[in-house]
């Protein structure tokens, strides 16, 4: 349900990258990086994002989202795996208490300009 | 066609608040805990049983988050301590921003301890880091086992469960061993405390809350 605070948040950032690029530079797309641990949900996201763009500047922007998987660490036999289902445990040596190393993201990767 | 690559974070401008606010938290030595649930699992009945048995030297403030009203705020007033109400007019979660505007006016020299209590909602909060040492979960019995893994991210986010409700497990259908590993399953080292507004895990809560305080005030407890 706050898909469409974190899309505002998205293009006020643009609206500032924007500035510092020259004067008619057209952003064409922009690339998101959602980890499954955000608390966003993906569909919610580019709903709303079609709502906020529509009739404004932002209208032909196109929105690319990349969702990254929850990844752990071992901090014993430093093995990383994709925690699947969940289950945090290490594959490899039975370790319980791993570290997430990836999945967190919410994160504006790159955008793309038309030239 | 050319790319430009930003590598920010989308909620850039809640970070850096954030930031901002937990630099003051911890120039004034105050805990700050955020509490997050599903509406209805026992939130402000938690806080009025904690505000019932604290210490009252101890300077604890609330801010309390809804869509609408100011009922909260009143039900945790009659103990005494300064609270606010952060009425988000439709708004899922808190920010920043709003802990910011509402500390505002408030000094907060002296104080001790901060709790905030978000607005009632698993999915949401979970992404607004607000300046808190700590996001604390709230499970009640009369919801489901599995909660845990149906929303993952705040329990891997927080500290604390607290398994609240356990003076109902003998009318409901709520197996509280499997709910326990279903949250440790997704956060190994998450720890749990089950309460009741009875009286049941409040003393174990209460010392909960003053190690982390004794941490905070010592310097040994700095929240990154």
């Amino acid at each position: 349900m706050h898909e469409l605070s974190i899309v505002s948040s998205v293009l006020d950032q643009l609206e500032d990258l924007k500035k510092q690029q020259p004067e008619g530079t057209v952003f064409s797309k922009v690339g998101l990086r959602v980890g499954e641990l955000a608390g966003v949900d993906v569909d919610c996201l580019r709903f709303g994002f079609e709502c906020v763009v529509k009739d404004t500047n932002w209208e032909h922007l196109v929105l690319e989202i990349e969702q990254v998987a929850r990844r752990q660490q071992c901090p014993g036999c430093k093995e990383e795996f994709q925690a699947e289902n969940w289950a945090t445990a290490c594959p490899k040596c039975g370790e319980a208490a791993t570290i997430t190393i990836a999945g967190e993201e919410l994160q504006i990767a790159y955008v793309e300009v038309d030239e | 066609m050319s790319q430009i690559v930003v590598e920010k974070k989308v909620l850039n401008e809640n970070q850096k608040l954030a930031a901002e606010l937990r630099e003051k938290f911890r120039e004034h030595k105050i805990l700050v805990v955020n509490i997050i649930s599903s509406p209805g699992s026992g939130k402000t009945t938690l806080l009025e049983r904690t505000l019932e048995r604290m210490d009252k030297s101890k300077r604890v403030v609330l801010l309390t988050g809804d869509l609408q009203t100011e009922n909260d705020a009143k039900r945790l007033a009659q103990w005494g301590f300064p609270v606010k109400q952060i009425i988000t007019g439709g708004t899922c979660h808190l920010d920043a921003r709003m802990i910011e505007k509402h500390l505002a006016e408030w000094p907060l020299d002296g104080f001790d301890v901060l709790i905030i209590e978000n607005v009632g909602n698993l999915v949401c909060p979970t992404s607004y880091d607000l300046g808190e040492h700590f996001k604390i979960v709230i499970l009640s019995v009369t919801e489901g086992e599995d909660k845990p893994l149906k929303y993952p991210s705040i329990f891997v986010k927080s500290e604390l469960m607290i398994l609240s409700k356990v003076d109902l497990l003998p009318y409901v259908p709520f197996d509280a061993e499997l709910a326990k590993k279903n949250a440790r399953s997704v956060h190994p080292g998450i720890e749990i405390i089950e309460t009741s507004s009875k009286g049941e895990g409040l003393d174990q809560w209460m010392k909960w809350l003053e190690e982390k305080l004794a941490a905070v005030k010592s310097g040994e407890l700095v929240s990154a």
